[in-house]
């Protein structure tokens, strides 16, 4: 097996953030400028480093949310830990023009290319939404037409990242399926189900596929994922074809 | 350069000179892994001794369960930054798997295998001279599925990555054969006190 030279990882570099909005009330959108770029695959992470007065330094990893074909713009999802040491910090504190030391791209399993081809079944919570973004984003980037579907999972339509591109996206292109599951909120709209990512809403979010998803991507927390990969087995797909990235800790 | 506005948060001194660079203590203990958890009965669990592609020596769970037993409190360290004091393991030492075996190390490395057909590569002077064992219990209690269980490699003072889980067997080779993370950019060796996260970290 030989790696991709994008799977490389770039020694410290420093980016500036260019943009800092919120996707949802717990979930902050930081984009930052990269010149040169960075080349990367969908589903990477980035370690980021934060470096304290003294020298004290903490470092954390973010999937990429922005796709591979905005390589000067690297987008990031942060969701807020009440007691985390790093997010906060990207909540409260960090502004546009803020120097960010950064590190990539991290990882070669959790990546997806539309030359990887499908049906590709994508499955998220939270933050973990974002490396599926890349992947989706990425596709679209390429006009393909790969079967794809996506299932996410939030409290209520509020607190689904992306929920508006998504729509959008789905809305332009019939071989995207959409289901927002909405465990606190009643269904908004034709895209959104009640309840959690189960067995029924994975054969529902796959309907009129020829044959069981050939790529599976689960990325959230650790409970959330556990769940959802099985809900993915027991809604058809084989376990050799799941992968799991587990926000922990 | 400093961040603008980060403080941070320090390790307590006492714990300061246990925690490796770019690691921050967490209490919890939290569960990576790139797939799903596979469900492994007791009835179909074996473990297995590989000199190159040639089965040595193999353990039903009752026969494994027979091998002298050890038990470790260890610092362990996560790639992803996280670092846990005082962990405690039992299970048996790589160094009585092979006395069982009437083996003496047979190669400079090992590749361990995991029932997810997961792959770590170790070199075999970390695995002997009391440095690693299979980890049947965490905490006083059987291992639970998501941190490996039944039986899982534990190779503490390396990046935790490499301590494979739902262990199926050790395999002796002739070369470092990179394993499935050490293929997809991640460091051969994996010391956490030298930072060997990445392939091109020194």
């Amino acid at each position: 097996m030989s790696l991709p030279d994008a799977a490389k990882v770039s020694g410290w570099r420093s980016a500036a953030i260019v943009e800092a909005a919120p996707l949802t009330p717990r979930v902050k959108r930081i984009v930052l400028g990269l010149d040169p770029p960075l080349r990367f695959r969908a589903g990477q992470h980035v370690d980021l480093r934060l470096t304290a007065p003294d020298g004290y330094q903490a470092r954390r990893s973010y999937s990429i949310a922005s796709a591979p074909e905005t390589p000067d713009r690297l987008e990031l999802a942060i969701e807020k830990l009440e007691d985390g040491e790093v997010s906060p910090f990207f909540h409260e504190v960090a502004e546009v023009g803020d120097a960010i030391d950064l590190r990539g791209p991290i990882g070669g399993h959790f990546v997806w290319s539309v030359e990887d081809g499908g049906p590709l079944l994508l499955i998220g919570a939270g933050s973990g939404v974002a490396p599926l973004m890349s992947m989706v984003r990425h596709r679209a980037a390429r006009r393909d037409r790969t079967p794809t579907a996506l299932l996410l999972g939030a409290r209520t339509a509020a607190d689904a990242p992306y929920r508006e591109e998504l729509l959008a996206l789905a809305a332009a292109d019939a071989s995207l399926g959409i289901i927002f599951l909405l465990s606190r909120q009643t269904p908004q709209g034709p895209f959104d189900r009640a309840g959690r990512v189960d067995a029924q809403s994975v054969r529902a979010a796959t309907e009129g596929w020829p044959g069981p998803a050939r790529h599976v991507f689960v990325c959230g927390s650790n409970p959330f994922v556990n769940a959802a990969a099985e809900a993915a087995l027991a809604g058809g797909a084989a376990s050799a074809s799941i992968r799991t990235e587990r926000y922990g800790g | 350069m400093a961040t603008r506005g980060f403080t941070g948060r320090r390790t307590p001194d006492d714990h300061a000179a246990r925690t490796p660079p770019g690691q921050a203590l967490t209490t919890d203990f939290p569960v990576l892994s790139a797939g799903p958890t596979p469900k492994i009965a007791l009835a179909d669990w074996s473990f297995t001794l590989k000199v190159g592609p040639r089965p040595v020596a193999r353990w039903s769970w009752e026969e494994f369960s027979a091998l002298p037993r050890t038990s470790y409190v260890r610092d362990i360290h996560c790639v992803t930054t996280w670092s846990k004091l005082d962990t405690a393991w039992e299970g048996v030492l790589v160094d009585d798997v092979l006395a069982a075996a009437g083996l003496a190390p047979p190669t400079g490395f090992t590749l361990a295998h995991g029932f997810d057909d997961y792959t770590t590569n170790v070199p075999t002077a970390d695995l002997v001279g009391g440095k690693a064992m299979i980890a049947t219990a965490y905490d006083g209690a059987p291992l639970e599925p998501d941190h490996g269980g039944p039986a899982r490699l534990l190779v503490p003072h390396l990046y935790f990555w490499k301590s494979a889980k739902w262990l199926s067997g050790l395999q002796f080779t002739e070369r470092d054969e990179a394993g499935f993370w050490e293929l997809r950019g991640y460091h051969m060796y994996g010391d956490p006190w030298r930072e060997q996260r990445y392939d091109d970290d020194a």
